[in-house]
């Protein structure tokens, strides 16, 4: 009987590509978030493989912050070329533009301005759900979540009135207006993520792996110099052979310092880390709960 | 990792005071699934609280109202691995008003974990673990008689407390059980094997969670599987595919074999099959799939792919046990949505049988009403037919939930029985090319 086993990757695959498929079955105006992050990338594979030989039956989106790394943005770019799938940007820098989204003073990370975007973005598109890419062992605001987790007229996330998931039923009924986040790969951990990537041969953009970078230390992380981030007077800039673990708003987004050249230096690296993926990510160390706030607000 | 590493989820359920967050802290600490970055953050609350000791369910609460109260109010999810295995532990809060958590954590889990605190022995809350793991149908179940270190280690009292146990497993059906003395706190029997317990000479609860044999959990025996999402691509390559694509639930299917499709009642043969590695020659539950038919059928999202040599159900009448989980409590005569499988249907419930009081385990016949987190038997009748198999055959065929028309909510969940009438064999029609 040993033919009839799958191992937990292909369990973990099993799954998401049944929620994928549950999504262009069960939605009107479906689209994939892709923003050429590591976990996109898997995402728009599954989504090859739960459609195939057919195309996948829904454009790609992605909200530009004006912040992304360049080099994530011509790998989207790229990709969604290939694939020959529609990809539609919408930018923070329009949003600001046109007043649905306001800055505060002093705000560095755009990360909370992604927010009205997004949600202007649904609305216009008029899509009922977005797939994305979140996992449940990132943050414990999402280890509560759903794979089908609602988002009433205002965007919002409600964490005391979700609906129970059981089995492989998934419910994913919404009226006009509202709309639903499904996360496929929601029992995925980040050691699962690179070891698909390693199995399935996917390309990545080159910073995930080590690379020589300007970096400045701040609030004891290494943040990459660029435009938008000079350094400050009294720091110093070093040359660090670096990598990105996790990728958000390039103003947050710390770097860690790393040799790892191919995919089996990343896994060796993820199993001895010792502290989580979004460790680095300055946009949730704000308070224990600052996940929750910006996901009842309308984060992915 | 390797490919070989297998996918195994548990449920846990307990309450503050059981020791629950310390076992699950435990598993994680001494499998290196914690982190600095999370250690400290539970340092940090823990100096805000006032209170001195790190409390790990401050780890899988994640939500402010929890931390709040200092109560588990949802499933959470958490993960670890060894060499081995991966885990998924669906960590459930346990008082009687988290009922539907409790099921919602054990709809797909391989094992449950029940939890007893040595000093207490058998308590209402491990029985109700027990029962609803049992009606759940979970294949193994591992009863830790934890804080042995209280109990002076005694072995007289852990067979005491195995006995208790026993008394009531006959009103359950479990298939798989086992019993470790552990104590999460000190350790032992956890992880590494305790030097206090020398009469005991069974696994300790990692090698437990790591051994038990977990391949024959699917069925592999009825090939079933609900059509979800008809796959064409009108390309030039592939002008003509047709795929009939979702998750084999149920049993094996080799291009060539016979199938049937309910509950039209039409049959083909099988043609091609697509895996998640392309191209495959046979295929096998749990794994989703894309089907093409030798035969142009007029097959959609809803209907079932089946073998024909063992059939399943096809009616309109159902018997079932119902776990309630909306604050508004079922009502006779109203229309509600039911979603099986790929099909959602209207529905009618016609009668309450019985509720089962998750306290003593007792029947009550004939409620008047099924509130939240109760569990009773349902009968009612659907617009369209379903087709199944009986829960306890096959979970993932047996099970489906309740939707609210106006509200979209998820209101219950329930397990399907045999039907009392016996079904007639469809008669299937040859589809001519």
């Amino acid at each position: 009987m040993s033919q009839y086993k799958l191992s937990h990757l292909e369990l973990l695959e099993t799954e998401a590509i049944h929620v994928m498929r549950e999504v262009a079955a069960e939605f009107e105006r479906p689209t994939l978030m892709f923003s050429g992050g590591k976990d996109s990338i898997v995402m728009l594979r599954l989504a090859e493989k739960a459609f195939s030989p057919g195309k996948i039956p829904f454009p790609l989106l992605n909200v530009d912050t004006g912040h992304n790394f360049p080099e994530l943005n011509e790998f989207r770019d790229r990709r969604a070329k290939e694939l020959g799938a529609k990809l539609i940007v919408r930018t923070v820098e329009d949003a600001l533009a046109k007043g649905i989204a306001t800055q505060t003073p002093g705000e560095l990370s755009r990360n909370r301005l992604q927010i009205p975007t997004l949600l202007a973005a649904i609305e216009e598109f008029q899509f009922d759900a977005a797939l994305g890419g979140a996992r449940r062992d990132e943050e414990k605001a999402r280890a509560k979540e759903r794979f089908f987790s609602f988002r009433d007229e205002f965007g919002q996330w409600e964490p005391k009135k979700q609906r129970p998931e059981l089995w492989n039923i998934y419910n994913g009924r919404v009226q006009p207006g509202q709309n639903m986040r499904v996360f496929p790969i929601s029992n995925w951990t980040e050691a699962d993520i690179w070891e698909y990537i390693g199995q399935e041969k996917l390309d990545l953009p080159h910073i995930y792996f080590a690379h020589d970078r300007e970096v400045v230390r701040r609030k004891g992380q290494w943040l990459p110099v660029n435009d938008l981030l000079p350094p400050k007077e009294g720091e110093e800039v070093k040359t660090l052979k670096v990598r990105v673990r996790t990728i958000g708003d390039i103003m947050t987004t710390g770097c860690i310092e790393s040799d790892a050249s191919e995919i089996k230096d990343i896994l060796a690296e993820v199993a001895s880390a010792r502290v989580t993926e979004r460790g680095g990510r300055a946009d949730d160390k704000v308070s224990e709960s600052s996940m929750e706030d910006r996901k009842r607000e309308g984060y992915f | 990792m390797t490919d070989n590493t297998q996918l195994m989820r548990f449920t846990t359920a307990g309450s503050v005071d059981d020791g629950k967050s310390t076992l699950i802290g435990r598993l994680l600490h001494d499998s290196k699934s914690i982190f600095e970055d999370q250690w400290e953050s539970l340092e940090r609350s823990a100096d805000l609280a006032g209170g001195s000791e790190v409390n790990l369910a401050n780890l899988t609460d994640g939500l402010r109202s929890e931390r709040e109260q200092g109560i588990t109010i949802d499933v959470a999810y958490r993960y670890f691995a060894t060499p081995r295995r991966k885990f998924i532990i669906a960590d459930t809060p346990g008082h009687v008003q988290y009922t539907r958590n409790m099921v919602t954590g054990a709809s797909t889990a391989n094992m449950a974990l029940v939890l007893i605190d040595a000093r207490n022995g058998v308590v209402e809350q491990s029985k109700r673990h027990a029962y609803i793991s049992s009606l759940l149908g979970i294949p193994h179940m591992t009863v830790c008689i934890n804080k042995m270190d209280l109990v002076d280690y005694s072995e007289e009292r852990f067979r005491e407390i195995r006995e208790q146990f026993y008394e009531f497993v006959p009103q359950l059906d479990i298939r798989d059980i086992t019993f470790i003395p552990i104590s999460a706190l000190k350790g032992d029997n956890v992880v590494s094997e305790s030097e206090h317990m020398p009469w005991y000479h069974g696994p300790t609860l990692l090698s437990h969670l790591e051994d038990v044999y977990i391949a024959s959990d699917w069925n592999l025996k009825d090939f079933r599987m609900p059509v979800q999402y008809v796959i064409r691509p009108h390309t030039d390559e592939h002008h003509d595919y047709r795929g009939f694509s979702g998750q084999i639930i149920g049993g094996t299917i080799k291009v060539g074999d016979d199938i049937g499709v309910l509950p039209n009642g039409a049959r083909s043969k099988v043609k091609s099959i697509i895996t998640h590695k392309g191209p495959a020659d046979y295929a096998f539950c749990p794994q989703s799939v894309s089907i093409e038919l030798e035969h142009n059928i007029d097959i959609s999202r809803g209907d079932t792919l089946t073998a024909l040599d063992n059939l399943p159900y096809t009616t309109q009448d159902h018997d079932a046990h119902l776990c309630w989980m909306h604050e508004k409590g079922l009502q006779l005569g109203k229309k509600y949505l039911i979603k099986h499988g790929s099909r959602t249907t209207k529905v009618v419930f016609k009668e309450l049988v019985n509720r089962i009081d998750v306290e003593t385990l007792e029947e009550v016949n004939a409620p008047t009403e099924l509130k939240l987190n109760d569990i009773g038997r349902v009968k009612f009748k659907t617009m369209s037919p379903l087709v199944y198999d009986a829960y306890k055959k096959n979970r993932y065929i047996g099970g489906f939930v309740i939707i609210d028309e106006a509200s979209n909510d998820t209101v219950a969940a329930g397990m399907l029985r045999s039907p009392e009438k016996a079904q007639p064999v469809p008669d299937f029609t040859d589809y001519a090319i």
